[in-house]
Parts: structure tokens; C-alpha cells; sequence
């Protein structure tokens, strides 16, 4: 071997001793017991460089799942961008990407596997820097352990708290605390002791099940896989030997009641069909009585398909198909219940948000949610408060910064299944995604409904929107007028409703003169504020609308996002958004009302256009252009296309 | 503050006996003197362990300092890190087999199986990325179980470099017919064209042209929008970083320092249109996990990967077998029978052979587990590729 791998007496005697005698001696025998391992999930977290790494790599190379080049490799890369001088850098082990080898940190979480002769273990060794909180929550969500590592010469940090948080928020039942590096700290008991007593006090107020504090050097391998000798003080047990005893509850999902979320509707002929899904807890039997969520239809199981034939029961985890007794509607989304204890279901919540995204998380902007295996729109209502993770305190916020842990209501855009996620991860956890780069933004755990929706009943009314309309020989819609200041949006809505009038038509225009001064006027030109102005316009155009009225609104509206949020507020076909396209340098000339100057002159901030994006629409229904049409010929533009679209003519009395 | 253990570990029983008959945490705790956490903690393992898991021992190391009461030893064990000596922890109890308890490969099939659905239920024209080896086996065999009674609802597609073995063609064409699946074939015609092959090309070249360009080509062609690929996160450590659902822009490019975070079993599979999505159904699947699994179920597999005389030349310290005759042999090279077999299968020039016996599956396993402290030699001409594995990923590999 070309670098000096530090011979650490190599004590794993234990760990694979039976194993190797078993491979060798009788396969079969081998094979039957692998296969009954328990597994065991955890992470490795804490904050930047206290070993995380280096402490994978370690486990790894002392549970012998190295290959001897991967050794010579990552022998040769110790010497070119190891911090270890001359020895094996571990870390590098585990450090996959270039770019974490060239500057020394994790960026990403890397999966690793290995096993003993009692289990297999599926470890991700996640990032401490902040900037990727995100993919140390990517690991943590799928883990039954957490070795959370603290550096001994440095003792808690931020983000020592914050992964603690995290962890307590997603779950996870055990978690051992790493006192790390205990070579530079001459091994000194109460070192470990103070850091752990802090630790204890802090981690009291987050309700964690089991919590094992270990001191140790990943780097010389103390109290790794073999109990430390520069320790004796200590003497419990190595983390290793922790791993493998924790005990696991990957059963206790079975003890709740039976929920699966439709993943996709089986349909090969018409004799069968079958609902396909991960069953998310219960057990489930044939001739077992279920409800569908949200429609409340029942049934009887019929059958549980699958390729190995049918089964006699189904249980938390399983991928299976069900079939049931009577020919009811499911599709995907839908939660298959047992019917004496459905899963709840409602559309608003007090949830937990991980902001994970550059771009803060604001009220009022609607993201895509995904739950199960439902995508619906989500709003957030109102932001309760941060949680302060240092202090574990709450503060008020208006917006979720990158990184951020707050309380937040949310409201979807219709009524889906659920459970609290303390109850059942499956129908609690949630991600948010943005609707127009697809991001993953957010994720979240539902703590509990605010108002069941069983208990809601629309107020069924005779005059409906349809009657309200024929009686105006109109279509009720939103004509959305959007774009830069002073690019004609109010010139050109007034002569557009000028000319509706002379048609007889019924309209409104909403503008900055009758919404900004009254509705709005507690609101001002934060990015916040903004998207709470477009919202409450949205919601007064929708019931406006719904009132049989032609609405025209006139405002910037920059962002894609709120007024997909508008659109999203009235029914499919009636939002016309309506582009009033003028460069910024023409709008800029016009100026009409100095307003340019002056954010130029950096006297007003947040203009559109200037300091603050304007979004053009992507597709929007009508587009006029200023630069070639007068005010004059826009408005008529407009008026013929809504006359093409039908919005002036009655509605047929029929539907 | 201090009891003594016997003390304590009356109380505790009797939290016990009065959180069995009903009393509150709450109350149990004003009634004992015992913090709420022990409480908790004492029923715990009473339901875990019965009585005698109730009381705690005497404490190994001196207290530390401003520690709490002896009280709550056992709810943060970390307080009295155990007193046994550390070997006696490797004093396990007796290895059960519990037979309702779902085995590891059993969670991985249904995590498997769990992905496959939302890929086919959330994209526009799936296909699943079909190179004829033991991962594609694994991958197709359980895409019949994700929509049996159904046929997977997508075609496969072999993006072929023309050099692969002929024992790898003819298997293929056997299960595609026997599984009744539609089999797209695609060859880089630009490749074809200029006749690029490893031997006068170079390995890296041969690669880029026929498996890269050749993947990205088809892909765009039939607008397929999300692609399964039977790589697994233990193969290599650029792999061991990457997402089940692994997002790739318009140009096919992976970008490894922007991944989507991935919670749960929450798959986030919206993109715009021309992004594409690959998608990795054993992503949490070890060598050994697809042997198991292989032999488990009985899955097909070519007969390359087991034992057989087999013609051999040597070729930079790596057994290639000599598959056809555009294989150019040195002057005077006379290729030798030798019982080898393969852990991998490629480009047949590409790929080593290693020497062995095993004909059955659990000998293949054995020597691939006793192989561990060896070297790999199957693995010879991976190495250089294996270096350069996340940049070829940027670029669009698999
Ligand atoms: N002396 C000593 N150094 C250690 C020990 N463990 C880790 N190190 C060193 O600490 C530095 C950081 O180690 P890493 O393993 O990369 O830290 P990390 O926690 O994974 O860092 P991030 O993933 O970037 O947050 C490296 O130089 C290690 O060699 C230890 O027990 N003792
Ligand atoms: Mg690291």
C-alpha cells in the first residue's frame, strides 16, 4: 500500500467474525441469515468539518466493504488533497464530488452501505455547512438514527442545534451524540462531560426518545468499532456497538390503523381493476370493510395482487395492488382507509415548514404541495412564527428565509386526506414545489387540521353565477392586464371598458386608484406586500366575477407565480391575461408619472423594471403591443378578441 | 439530591403498576417524586422488556458534574454511559428469525416497486434504459411486479454500441420476446458511420460516441421524458451522491451541486418541457442485495456471469475474451481456454473476465464476498472511467 493506512489494531473482532466463517464454509447458511439483517438507517450530521466524514469513512473501512483499489485510490488522494499530511484522509471516502475533494467540505449527502454479522446499514453522511441544510434534511428524513458529531475542542455550534432540531422535527427516535476529536483534547473526560450536560439541557426541550453520548476520535478510530484505550475513563460502549443493538420500530407502523394512498389505477381490460400503492400503515386483509378519502364511498377489499399471486394481507410498506368488492371510483390521491377509522380530512393546517430555497417563502403565494401521492395548490395563509434555532425561541417573521423553521397555516385548494405527521409520516410529510421552475422548495410536516372540512358545508344558493350572468347576456370573466409602468395598462383598460359599456355590457375596472387607496392600503412595495396586493385583488375580481360581472384589472402584477395565483381563483376559461407589452426603455421615456426618475435617482425602491424583476407572461390569452398599436387600437384589439373568445354573448341557459 | 439505586428503582416499578392502571404521566410522576421523562422511560421498558427491564443498575463512572438526580438515569443514557465493559456489548442476543417481519430485500422490492409507480403515473413517455445486465434484469423483473397484471406501460430501450457481446443479443432478444415487451434498439448512426469502435478509438471515445451521444440522440428522438436506469448508489461514489429522481436540463446535463432536495418517499417529477428526469429504482440496492435478489426469485441472467471455458487473450493486465472476429489478435497471439466469468458485462473488448469455478448462483455470491480484500480484476477497465464517472454524468451518461 502506497500511503500509510494508521494501523489501528484493526479490532474489529466481532463485527464480521461469523460472517467470514459462514462465506467461506457453508453459503447457504450465509445467505439465509443475511437476508434476515435488520436494517438500520441513520445519518451523520453537525456542524461543518467536526468529522462527520471522516467517521463514515472509518466505519467503512473498518467494516471491511473496501475494495483494495479503492483503498490505493483514495491512498493516492490523500497525498493531493488530504488534510492528514501523509495518511489516509477517510473523508475522501465518502466525499464523492470534485468539488467536495478540491475544497475539503460535503455539499451533498453520499449514501453508503455496509453490514455486520447481526445487521445492514444504510448510512448518508450529510453536509454541516449551512448553505446545504436542504440535503442534510434529504438524509434525515428517511432515518431511524441520527450520530449527531460535535468537534470537542469547539462544543456546540448553530448548526449542532439546528440538525438536533431538525431531527427531532422529522422523528427520528435515537440519537447519539459524537463527542469528536477527543485526541486534541488530551482525551480529557470533562471535556466530554461539559459538552454533553449542555447538550442534555438543550436537547430536553425537543423530546427526543433516546439520546447516547459517545467521546470519540473518528480519526484514530477511539470508541469507532473498538472501545478506546486512551479513554478508560470511558466505558460504555462503541458506537458501532450502539448501531447494532438500537432497537428498532419498523414494525409500529402495523399497530395503526390501515391507509393507502392511490399511487396509480391498474387497468389492463375491463375485468380488472386494481388500486396500486405503498400500504402507509395497518395491515389490511381481504374482505376488510374501507372507505376512499375524500369521497367517503365504502367497500370491502376484494382481493391483494400480486405477481407471486394473492396474498392474505398487506402491511405497512408493502407495494400491492388492491381490488375491491364493488365497482367505486378511485384515482390517484385518494387514500384507501379502513372505514371504522378513516384518515381526517380538511383543507386547512398548522404545519411545520423547512424553508429549503434562495427565493424566501412568502404568504399569500400559492406552491404546488405534494402529499402521499396528491399534488394540489397550497397557500400559506399566515406565517405563525420563526423558530429561533439556536434558542429554540419563536419570533415573529414575515417571510421564510433559505434555512428557516417556522409555524405556518396552509390552506389547499381542495380537501385531501391526512394525518398529523407524529401519527403517520406518509400522510403528514409534505414537499412544496414552486409552480414555475419546479423547484423543491420547502418541506413540511402537518401538525394538525384547523377546521375539518367534514364539518364545512358550502352555503348552496339558487342564484347561481351562471343565473346572475344570462341575466346580463354576458360571460362573467377577469380581463388581467399586466406589464411595466406606464406601458398603458389603465389608458387602455378604460377605453376597453368604455366600449363594453357602449355594448351594454355590465363591467368593473379594478385599479391602483380604487384598490390601493381603500382594500390595500395598509399594504406597501416589499415583494411581501406585493403578492398580498395581487391575492386580494385576485379574490375581489373572482367574487366579482361571480357576480355576472366583466372584471378588468390594471395593475403591474410582475410575477408569474401571483398571477397564476389570480388565474387559479376563477373557474377554467374565464382569466384573460392580458399583455401590454412596452421595452423598458419606451416605458421609461414615457414616464408619465416621473416614477422612473425618481427610482433611478434611487428614491423609490422596489420598482418594477429598475430594482425589482418584471416576469413577462409566458403564454398570456392576448398580447398587444404599444410599440405598434395606439391606446385607441389596443382597446379594439381587446374588445374583438373577447368577442372571438364568447365572453360577449349570453351564456347557453342550459348549463 | 441522591437516592439510592434500590430506591430508585422501587419508585420505578411503582410508576409502573400506576401507568398500568391508568394514571396519567403526569400524575404518576407527582405520585413518585419521578420526573415525567423517567416515567416514560420506566414503561417503556417494562412493554419492551417486562419487569425486569424496569430497574436500572448502578452507575460505572463518577457523576458528572452538575449532572441531574440518579432519578433519570435511563432516559438520557448518555448520563451514565453503561457501566459494562465495552466487549459485553458485542454480547448480542441470540439471532432470531422473525418470519412476519419484512426481510431487507423484501423493503427494497417495495421501495422499488413504489418508484416505478410514480414515475409511470407522473410522466408524459416513460422508457426504461435496458443494457442486458444483471441491473436491468433485477430493474425489468421488478417493473413486472410494479404492474402486474399489467405489462410495464413503457418499452425498453437498448442503446447499443454494436460490440457487446453475442451472448448478451441473443438473451436479450429471448426475454423481450418471452416478456412480450417492445424493445427500442438505437445505435449512434454518426458512430456507425465513422466506424468507431474501442480498438482503433480508445475506450473514453468509444464510450462518449456510442453510449452518451447515442443515449442523449434517442432520448430526444422518441421525447422520452423519463428514463429508468438500473444504477446503483454502491457502484461508485459520484453515484453514491445522486437522487432517485435525478434531474437533467434540456441539454441532459447533471448538475450535482443543485439537486432537488428528495424527502421521504416524496418524488418531486415536474419539470418544463425538453428537461428530462432519470430515474434510479435500485438506487439503495448493494451488489449483493441483486445476487440475493437474483437468486431468490429466480430471475433469468445471461450465462456470461457464471464459470465456462471461455477464449481468452490478455490485454493491459486485463482477460479479454476473444467474442467475434473483428477482435484484432497480436502476431503470432493465440487466444487461450480458460474457466473464467464476468461481474459486469459491456463492450465485450472493454470488459475483463475473472477466474473462476462457480457455476451456481450461491458460489458466484461466495466469491464475490471472499473477493472483497482482493483486488477486483473485472474491474480493470472501469478504472480510468470510474475516475472521471461525475463528469461523464454531466454530460449526459447515465
Ligand atoms: N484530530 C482529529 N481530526 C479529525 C477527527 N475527525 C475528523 N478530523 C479532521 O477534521 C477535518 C474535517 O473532517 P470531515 O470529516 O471532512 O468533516 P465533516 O464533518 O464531514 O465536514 P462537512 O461535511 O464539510 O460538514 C478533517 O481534516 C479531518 O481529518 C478526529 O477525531 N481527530
Ligand atoms: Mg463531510
Amino acid at each position: 500500500m502506497s500511503a500509510n493506512i494508521k494501523d489501528t489494531g484493526l479490532q474489529t473482532a466481532g463485527m464480521q467474525d461469523e460472517s467470514d466463517r459462514l462465506i467461506a464454509g457453508d453459503i447457504n447458511a450465509y445467505l439465509e441469515r443475511h437476508e434476515h439483517k435488520s436494517l438500520l438507517r441513520f445519518i451523520t450530521c453537525g456542524s461543518v468539518d467536526d468529522g462527520k466524514s471522516t467517521l463514515i469513512g472509518r466505519l467503512l473501512y473498518e467494516s471491511k466493504v473496501l475494495f483494495e483499489d479503492q483503498l490505493e485510490t483514495v491512498a493516492a488522494e490523500s497525498k493531493k488533497f488530504g488534510t492528514q499530511g501523509s495518511n489516509i484522509d477517510f473523508a475522501l471516502l465518502v466525499d464523492g464530488l470534485s468539488a467536495e475533494r478540491e475544497q475539503g467540505i460535503t455539499i451533498d449527502v453520499a449514501y453508503r452501505f455496509f453490514s455486520t454479522d447481526r445487521r445492514k446499514f444504510i448510512v448518508a453522511d450529510t453536509p454541516g455547512h449551512e448553505q446545504y441544510t436542504r440535503n442534510m434534511v434529504t438524509g434525515a428524513s428517511s432515518a431511524d438514527a441520527a450520530v449527531i458529531l460535535c468537534d470537542a475542542r469547539a462544543g456546540l455550534l448553530t448548526q449542532t442545534r439546528r440538525h438536533s432540531y431538525l431531527v427531532s422535527l422529522l422523528g427520528i427516535r435515537h440519537v447519539v451524540l459524537a463527542v469528536n476529536k477527543m485526541d486534541l483534547m488530551r482525551w480529557d473526560e470533562s471535556v466530554f462531560n461539559a459538552i454533553y450536560e449542555e447538550y442534555s439541557e438543550f436537547a430536553h426541550g425537543l423530546g427526543i426518545e433516546s439520546i447516547t453520548a459517545i467521546p470519540m476520535s473518528a480519526l484514530e478510530g477511539d470508541n469507532v468499532t473498538a472501545p478506546s484505550t486512551n479513554m478508560p475513563w470511558y466505558r460504555g460502549t462503541t458506537l458501532l456497538g450502539l448501531l447494532e443493538t438500537l432497537k428498532l420500530d419498523d414494525e409500529a407502523a402495523n399497530d395503526s390503523p390501515f391507509r393507502m394512498p392511490v399511487q396509480w389505477v391498474n387497468r389492463p381490460n375491463l375485468d380488472f381493476r386494481g388500486y396500486a400503492g405503498t400500504v402507509s400503515a395497518g395491515i389490511v386483509k381481504p374482505g376488510d370493510d374501507i372507505r376512499v378519502q375524500p369521497s367517503g364511498r365504502t367497500s370491502k377489499i376484494a382481493r391483494i395482487v400480486t405477481m407471486d399471486g394473492d396474498k392474505d394481507e398487506a402491511r405497512a410498506g408493502d407495494a400491492v395492488t388492491l381490488t375491491l368488492a364493488d365497482e367505486i371510483d378511485a384515482s390517484r390521491g385518494d387514500v384507501i382507509s379502513t372505514s371504522e377509522e378513516p384518515a381526517g380530512s380538511a383543507d386547512q393546517f398548522e404545519t411545520t415548514i423547512v424553508w429549503m430555497h434562495d427565493d424566501p417563502m412568502l404568504a399569500g403565494r400559492p406552491y404546488l404541495l405534494k402529499l402521499g401521492t396528491q399534488t394540489v395548490t397550497a397557500t400559506v395563509t399566515s406565517i405563525k412564527h420563526e423558530v429561533n434555532v439556536n434558542t429554540l425561541e419563536e419570533t415573529a417573521a414575515r417571510q421564510l428565509e433559505l434555512n428557516s423553521i417556522g409555524i405556518c397555516n396552509l390552506k389547499t385548494d381542495r380537501v385531501i386526506p391526512f394525518e398529523a405527521y407524529t401519527d403517520n409520516k406518509g400522510l403528514g410529510g409534505f414537499i412544496l414545489i414552486d409552480r414555475i421552475t419546479n423547484a423543491t422548495v420547502g418541506a413540511g410536516m402537518l401538525r394538525f387540521a384547523l377546521r375539518r372540512a367534514d364539518n364545512i358545508h358550502m352555503q348552496a344558493v339558487d342564484v347561481d353565477k351562471t343565473a346572475r350572468a344570462t341575466m346580463k347576456g354576458q360571460k362573467p370573466c377577469v380581463v388581467w392586464f399586466t406589464g411595466l409602468s406606464g406601458s398603458g395598462k389603465s389608458t387602455i383598460a378604460n377605453i376597453v371598458e368604455k366600449k363594453l359599456a357602449a355594448l351594454g355590457h355590465h363591467t368593473y375596472l379594478l385599479d391602483g386608484d380604487n384598490v390601493r387607496h381603500g382594500l390595500n392600503k395598509d399594504l406597501g412595495f416589499t415583494d411581501a406586500d406585493r403578492v398580498e396586493n395581487i391575492r386580494r385583488i385576485g379574490e375581489v375580481a373572482s367574487l366579482m366575477a361571480d357576480s355576472g360581472l366583466i372584471v378588468l384589472t390594471a395593475f403591474i402584477s410582475p410575477f408569474r407565480s401571483e398571477r397564476a395565483l389570480a388565474r387559479s381563483l376563477v373557474a377554467e376559461g374565464e382569466f384573460i391575461e392580458t399583455f401590454v407589452e412596452t421595452p423598458l426603455s419606451v416605458a421609461e421615456e414615457r414616464d408619465p408619472k416621473g416614477l422612473y426618475k425618481k427610482a433611478r435617482r434611487g428614491e423609490l425602491k422596489n420598482f418594477t423594471g429598475i430594482d425589482s424583476p418584471y416576469e413577462a407572461p409566458e403564454s398570456p390569452e392576448i398580447l398587444v403591443d404599444t410599440g405598434a398599436l395606439s391606446a385607441e387600437q389596443a382597446a379594439e384589439r381587446i374588445v374583438s378578441e373577447l368577442r372571438k373568445a364568447g365572453m360577449l354573448e349570453a351564456l347557453a341557459a342550459s348549463e | 439530591m441522591s437516592q439510592s439505586v434500590e430506591t430508585l428503582n422501587q419508585l420505578r416499578r411503582q410508576a409502573v403498576e400506576l401507568r398500568l392502571a391508568g394514571t396519567t404521566v403526569k400524575e404518576t410522576a407527582e405520585r413518585t417524586g419521578l420526573s415525567a421523562p423517567t416515567v416514560t422511560a420506566a414503561t417503556k421498558a417494562y412493554r419492551e422488556g417486562g419487569w425486569e427491564a424496569v430497574p436500572v443498575g448502578p452507575r460505572g463512572r463518577p457523576r458528572s458534574p452538575g449532572s441531574d438526580d440518579a432519578a433519570n438515569a435511563g432516559q438520557h443514557q448518555a448520563e451514565a454511559p453503561e457501566i459494562a465493559p465495552a466487549q459485553q456489548q458485542y454480547e448480542l442476543p441470540e439471532f432470531t428469525i422473525d418470519p412476519a417481519r419484512r426481510t431487507h430485500l423484501e423493503r427494497l422490492e417495495a421501495e422499488s416497486l413504489h418508484i416505478m409507480r410514480e414515475v409511470v403515473a407522473e410522466a408524459d413517455k416513460p422508457v426504461m434504459l435496458y443494457s442486458v445486465g444483471k441491473d436491468s434484469a433485477v430493474m425489468l423483473h421488478l417493473a413486472r411486479k410494479a404492474f402486474y397484471p399489467a405489462p410495464p406501460p413503457f418499452p425498453l430501450l437498448h442503446v447499443d454500441t454494436t460490440w457487446k457481446f453475442q451472448a448478451m443479443y441473443a438473451f436479450r432478444d429471448s426475454i423481450v420476446d418471452d416478456y412480450g415487451m417492445e424493445l427500442i434498439r438505437h445505435v449512434n448512426p454518426e458512430g456507425l458511420r465513422q466506424g468507431v469502435n474501442p480498438f482503433t478509438h480508445g475506450s473514453a471515445l468509444h464510450t462518449d460516441i456510442m453510449k452518451t451521444e447515442g443515449l442523449k440522440q434517442a432520448l430526444n428522438e422518441h421525447k422520452f421524458d423519463i428514463a429508468f436506469g438500473g444504477a446503483r448508489r454502491d457502484e461508485e461514489k459520484s453515484r453514491a451522491k445522486e437522487r432517485v429522481f435525478s434531474f437533467r436540463s434540456a441539454e441532459h446535463r447533471w448538475e450535482p451541486k443543485a439537486q432537488r432536495p428528495e424527502l421521504w418517499n416524496l418524488y418531486n417529477a415536474r419539470k418544463r418541457r425538453d428537461e428530462s428526469i432519470r430515474v434510479f429504482p435500485l438506487s439503495n440496492w448493494t451488489e449483493l442485495d441483486i445476487w440475493q435478489y437474483i437468486h431468490r426469485e429466480n430471475i433469468p441472467i445471461v450465462p456470461l456471469y457464471y464459470a465456462a471455458q471461455r477464449p481468452i487473450v490478455h490485454r493491459d493486465g486485463a482477460m479479454i475474451m476473444v467474442d467475434d472476429d473483428r477482435m484484432p489478435l497480436n502476431p503470432g497471439e493465440v487466444p487461450e481456454m480458460r474457466s473464467v466469468r464476468f461481474r459486469t458485462l459491456g463492450c465485450y473488448p472493454l470488459t475483463g473476465a475473472v477466474d473462476s469455478t462457480a457455476t451456481t448462483l450461491p458460489e458466484i455470491i461466495q466469491e464475490m464476498l471472499l473477493a472483497r480484500s482482493s483486488e477486483r480484476q473485472g474491474r480493470m477497465i472501469d478504472h480510468d472511467a470510474a475516475a472521471s464517472m461525475e463528469k461523464k454524468k454531466q454530460e449526459g451518461y447515465f
